[in-house]
């Protein structure tokens, strides 16, 4: 965009001064993590003695593998195995189930359709949060406690996807499913062969805000998985914190938390144009 | 909005529509309902049976101090994220908007701590300001300042505001930026010959035209604020000290599950639900006033 110069724009010292700026908040916000990193690459005396140091120690592998392999109440390992899980069965769960509710409820008319939709609509407005205590004796009487699908179903039950799969097809032309039906192609053809591949840019750009939604969840695998052997990462860095007065491993748990943060942050940058597409259409 | 053009018949469109109804009739209708049908009631302390108390939970709460302490600490808390965590965008977002080119590149460094989970965020800053091990209390102390979040409300909120509002920085600054470009250059450069100046400029034409992203993004971080601040709170201050962190979905948790007052806790979720309606309703107000423009 070389027209967006001019009297609007600063130059010379101004222009510096701008940059300055965006360095100085880009440093901020990145501080937080580079401590973190510090402190996953060196020795636990040398953080317990403040304060510790600001440039990266030689105990990187040490750290991680110990983290990865023994951690503390479970192996990371297995925290970043089921954090996986979590998420991919939370994005693809839910993605796979909203399609084909909005297809019924868009591509066809029964008895009953309008009540769907609402029903469907209502939870839109309800997050985990609020539930929190009934929804545990119902997972607790099925006996999902500490189990995948205790940690996943849950978090499908709403219907934001569904929402946003309805609108976009409502945008697709009439004329296709038109032309599908006058060459006689039964419903679900229809829906494999031409609605699907239209809707792939969608279903990319939602895997990537449901993915970090599953990955980051807290309070719910908090509350159901008690054997630290079903721990997720992001739930599991809390409870690697000793009780009472005890010092807290601060290089592993750091490590840790490291770990928790590069599958998303990964997603995030790899994908960024899909998700910043999702984040603009989620919040629509 | 219809479509024309369907399809018939009403077997598939139910078997289609069968695994979400019966996945949300499950983990959803069903524990919400006993959400409010638990808040009209008080179990015996042996759990067996429990006695009807009408609206007596909503009483008993609404009379609480400690619960009406939480929703000042909620509201104070919320306020704070979302005018820290905006403010900051936006200041990035018009300092990157000025740039010719580069903006880009400033936009990748600054989006990825969204991806940061609230939890995790609070234990890097759990770990900055630790009072016996962070580096920032222990700078803090050479300044001759005594941070201890431990025993101090103030700075106890201070930190999980802190903690709460960086990972939102970058989702605010996303929205502010789209703002931000989405303003036709011509108005702007119109009001620069004028001789209008940065902050006139900014004041009298850039903010009213942003307000619609303002606004949407005020309402989405009060909810932000409200729900998913849970692992920040309880990594960082578990509530404390004694109630001053302590916002509302903490206090529905620790009541419900560490208290085991379920009454009580159902009682809470119960005007949480109402607090999203209406979140929700603003919302979704405003959403229809912004297709129609």
């Amino acid at each position: 965009m070389a027209e967006r110069s001019g009297m609007v724009e600063k130059r010379g010292a101004g222009h510096w001064f701008t940059h300055l700026g965006l360095i100085v908040g880009v440093l901020i916000i990145f501080f937080p993590i580079w401590l973190a990193f510090v402190a996953s690459t060196v020795t636990q005396p040398e953080i317990v003695k403040p304060p510790m140091p600001l440039w990266p120690g030689g105990h990187f592998f040490e750290n991680y593998r110990s983290a990865l392999v023994s951690g503390i109440n479970a192996p990371v390992a297995r925290m970043l195995g089921n954090s996986l899980v979590m998420a991919l069965g939370i994005a693809l769960g839910k993605i796979a189930i909203s399609l084909l509710s909005a297809f019924a409820i868009v591509y066809f008319r029964f008895p009953g359709r309008r009540l769907f939709f609402w029903l469907i609509f209502l939870t839109l407005m309800l997050p985990v949060e609020v539930r929190i205590v009934p929804t545990y004796e119902v997972v607790a009487g099925f006996g999902m406690l500490n189990s995948y699908s205790g940690l996943i179903f849950p978090l499908i039950a709403s219907a934001t996807a569904t929402f946003l799969f309805r609108q976009f097809f409502m945008t697709v032309p009439d004329e296709l499913a038109e032309a599908a039906r006058v060459d006689g192609a039964r419903p679900m053809r229809f829906f494999l062969d031409i609605l699907l591949p239209m809707s792939r840019t969608n279903i990319a750009a939602l895997f990537v805000i449901l993915f970090i939604y599953g990955w980051n969840q807290y309070l719910w695998p908090l509350l159901i998985t008690t054997d630290p052997q079903m721990n997720t990462i992001v739930m599991g860095i809390k409870q690697m914190f000793p009780s009472g007065d005890d010092v807290a491993d601060w290089p592993v748990i750091m490590a840790t938390s490291i770990l928790a943060m590069v599958p998303p942050i990964v997603v995030v940058i790899s994908m960024q144009n899909l998700f910043i597409r999702g984040l603009v259409d989620s919040e629509k | 909005m219809e479509k024309r053009v369907t399809f018939k018949g009403w077997l598939l469109p139910v078997l289609l529509l069968l695994p979400q109804i019966v996945v949300t009739a499950v983990f959803f209708f069903y524990p919400a309902g006993q959400a409010v049908w638990q808040s009209l009631f008080i179990p015996d302390p042996f759990g067996l049976k429990s006695q009807f108390v009408g609206l007596g939970n909503f009483q008993y709460l609404l009379n609480d101090p400690y619960y009406r302490a939480s929703f000042v600490t909620t509201a104070v808390f919320s306020g704070l994220v979302t005018v820290v965590s905006m403010g900051m965008a936006l200041y990035l977002a018009l300092l990157a908007d000025r740039l010719i080119k580069g903006s880009g590149t400033y936009r990748t460094l600054l989006i990825w701590p969204y991806a940061v989970a609230p939890a995790v965020a609070g234990v890097l800053w759990l770990f900055m300001f630790n009072t016996r091990v962070g580096v920032v209390s222990w700078y803090l102390g050479l300044l001759g300042y005594d941070w201890n979040h431990v025993l101090n409300d103030a700075e106890a909120m201070g930190l999980v505001v802190a903690a709460s509002s960086w990972g939102r920085v970058s989702y605010n600054f996303l929205f502010f930026l789209a703002g931000l470009q989405a303003i036709p250059r011509s108005v702007i450069e119109a009001a620069a010959i004028d001789g209008a100046h940065f902050w006139t400029r900014f004041r009298t034409i850039v903010f009213p035209l942003l307000s619609p992203t303002t606004f949407f993004l005020l309402v989405v971080n009060i909810v932000y604020a409200f729900f998913e601040t849970f692992g920040v709170i309880h990594t960082i201050t578990s509530g404390g000290p004694q109630q001053a962190t302590t916002i509302l979905v903490y206090k529905v948790y620790k009541d419900g599950f560490v208290g085991q007052d379920l009454g009580g806790s159902a009682a809470q979720s119960v005007i949480l639900l109402v607090v999203v309606g209406i979140l929700t309703v603003i919302q979704f107000k405003f959403i229809e006033r912004r297709v129609h423009y």
